[in-house]
């Protein structure tokens, strides 16, 4: 029975690992593709995709907006979740979990309701489609993700420290940069980097906010287009790279904070 | 009421402004560009279309119109399979992990299990219709082994639709019900052993209703992001049957109806609420 339990569970797990990574080996085999079609058989590997998508402007450009708006609209969420993490960590505000409530009900809405509202809203107050009007929409779904990921970490061991240094005499300002921000550190960079994998993935905002200049899940959109595509392959393939490495920045920095 | 300190001390007067200006920045961003465009889209969603008076006819427009009814029913009963199917496939998948796999290995078997889950949305979608394309993999493999003749019909169907979806939220799962798993005391498991239950009876009475509750929040979870998603159904299954989002974007891209577009986007999130209290009983259990 326990041998039978044992056999089956190695069948199962292998084809569960073989059904997640078949379309990610599909999609990094064919962009090595050599011939036209990323389809079977295989004819390459040859590096001739990653050159075309690197040679066009297009898609260069999307890729510098993408990280751009990625990292701009992170920074923007994630300072505005620390100050306000640690407002109401640090103070008793009157309607404190209400308005909690409110800066993490983004959360639950998704993304094309987001998105929806915020093109209504700009068209009626004749804000034009842009890059801007996008990070806008990507830091109203990542404030709430900043917020949570800093709020939970402030705990009794760190007010404790800002209570000494308060008391040692530091003015508020000092507390809040020579303490609060390094000892959050690890969780300041979490929020970042989440949220950077999240805007640079994020499609419907994206795609709903901007006209010209845009940004690349919606330039890969574009590209769909024009049917199964090896540059397709190739862009998809350095997207899934750049997730990865934001990836595991994020764990790096959520992990190293062990406590002492 | 003034604010506080958290040490319950009085703030002296000139740092009572300090609180409001540490909380205002967050909370004016929410209001403005959350909770703003929310009303934006409530008053559009009453508007006509032509000539803009007040009007509830994009509301009954769902009522009437065949295509709009059937859209919706596409969409519950696709994140129904969905949500079925994902929970299923994950179930036994996160036991084989948090089980079976020695315990060293666990995290790395958890994160290369979950790791095409940050490939973007749009790449995941486009990777299974290459898999599932005419001349895909799947077909090559099938007529190269002669199992069948003529290419089966994979891509552009809802078939598909479920596929990029499963494929998804079974990773999501995965991750939820082996936190899950994880958390339970090992008392339990070694409590049902010393009354007398073998495995299966110790999973059965012990285990699985003490999963049941996280269980429950990952589906509601699926059940969300599954309804609200633009991009895989737009992608694998074509347009041979639309799914509410697509209806949605159908009427912004094609015929610039900001009204209809609300009022469909209003309705659709009234359907998650009315899930969510439905299912706020069992969400519930997991906080006690």
């Amino acid at each position: 029975m326990r041998q039978f339990v044992r056999v089956a569970s190695w069948v199962y797990a292998l084809a569960v690992y073989g059904f997640i990574f078949l379309p990610v080996v599909v999609l990094v085999l064919f962009s090595l593709q050599s011939t036209s079609f990323p389809i079977p058989p295989f004819t390459g590997p040859s590096l001739r995709w990653y050159e075309a998508v690197l040679s066009d402007v297009r898609l260069t450009s999307a890729l510098v907006n993408s990280l751009l708006v990625a990292a701009l609209s992170s920074a923007t969420a994630v300072t505005l979740g620390f100050l306000s993490a640690w407002g109401f960590a640090r103070f008793v505000l009157p309607g404190s979990g209400l308005l909690r409530g409110l800066i993490t009900l983004p959360l639950t809405v998704s993304y094309l309701i987001i998105g929806m509202g915020l093109l209504v809203l700009f068209n009626w107050a004749g804000v034009p489609k842009s890059l801007l009007a996008a990070g806008i929409g990507h830091v109203v779904i990542n404030l709430p993700l900043c917020f949570a990921i800093i709020y939970s970490q402030m705990g009794d061991h760190q007010i404790n420290i800002e209570r000494a240094a308060r008391d040692l005499g530091a003015p508020e300002w000092k507390v809040l940069l020579l303490i609060t921000v390094p000892v959050m550190a690890p969780a300041i960079f979490a929020g970042f980097f989440l949220s950077m994998t999240f805007s640079w993935d994020e499609f419907v905002i994206s795609f709903l906010l901007t006209r010209f200049d845009t940004t690349l899940p919606v330039e890969i959109w574009n590209l769909l287009r024009s049917g199964l595509n090896p540059k397709t392959n190739a862009v998809g393939s350095l997207v899934f790279a750049v997730s990865i490495v934001l990836v595991v920045l994020f764990e790096l920095t959520l992990l190293r904070r062990k406590p002492a | 009421m003034n604010p506080t300190g958290n040490d319950g001390r009085a703030l002296p007067r000139a740092g009572r402004a300090l609180p409001w200006a540490l909380v205002t920045p967050a909370l004016g961003w929410t209001l403005l560009f959350f909770v703003l465009p929310f009303i934006a889209m409530g008053l559009s969603s009453l508007t006509a279309h032509e000539g803009g008076g007040f009007t509830l006819t994009n509301y009954s427009q769902f009522f009437t119109n065949p295509s709009y009814w059937q859209a919706m029913v596409n969409s519950l009963e696709v994140t129904a399979i969905v949500t079925v199917v994902s929970v299923l496939l994950a179930y036994p998948f996160a036991w084989i992990l948090a089980e079976q796999v020695p315990e060293r290995w666990q995290r790395l078997a958890l994160m290369l299990a979950v790791l095409p889950f940050w490939t973007s949305y749009v790449v995941r979608s486009y990777s299974w219709l290459l898999v599932l394309a005419q001349n895909g993999v799947i077909n090559r493999a099938l007529t190269g082994s002669g199992l069948v003749t003529e290419p089966l019909q994979l891509a552009n169907t809802r078939f598909a639709t479920v596929t990029g979806f499963v494929h998804f939220f079974v990773m999501l799962l995965t991750l939820t019900i082996f936190a899950n798993l994880k958390q339970l005391s090992p008392s339990y498991r070694k409590a049902a052993a010393d009354l007398g239950a073998g495995p299966v009876r110790t999973f059965l009475h012990v285990v699985l209703p003490l999963t049941l509750p996280g269980i429950m929040v990952g589906a509601f979870l699926t059940f969300v992001l599954c309804i609200g998603d633009y991009i895989t159904p737009q992608i694998l299954g074509g347009n041979n049957e639309l799914l509410m989002p697509q209806l949605v974007m159908m009427q912004i891209g094609r015929r610039g109806d900001f009204p209809l577009a609300s009022a469909l986007s209003i309705i659709l999130m009234a359907v998650v609420t009315i899930a969510y209290l439905a299912c706020a009983r069992w969400l519930k259990i997991e906080r006690a």
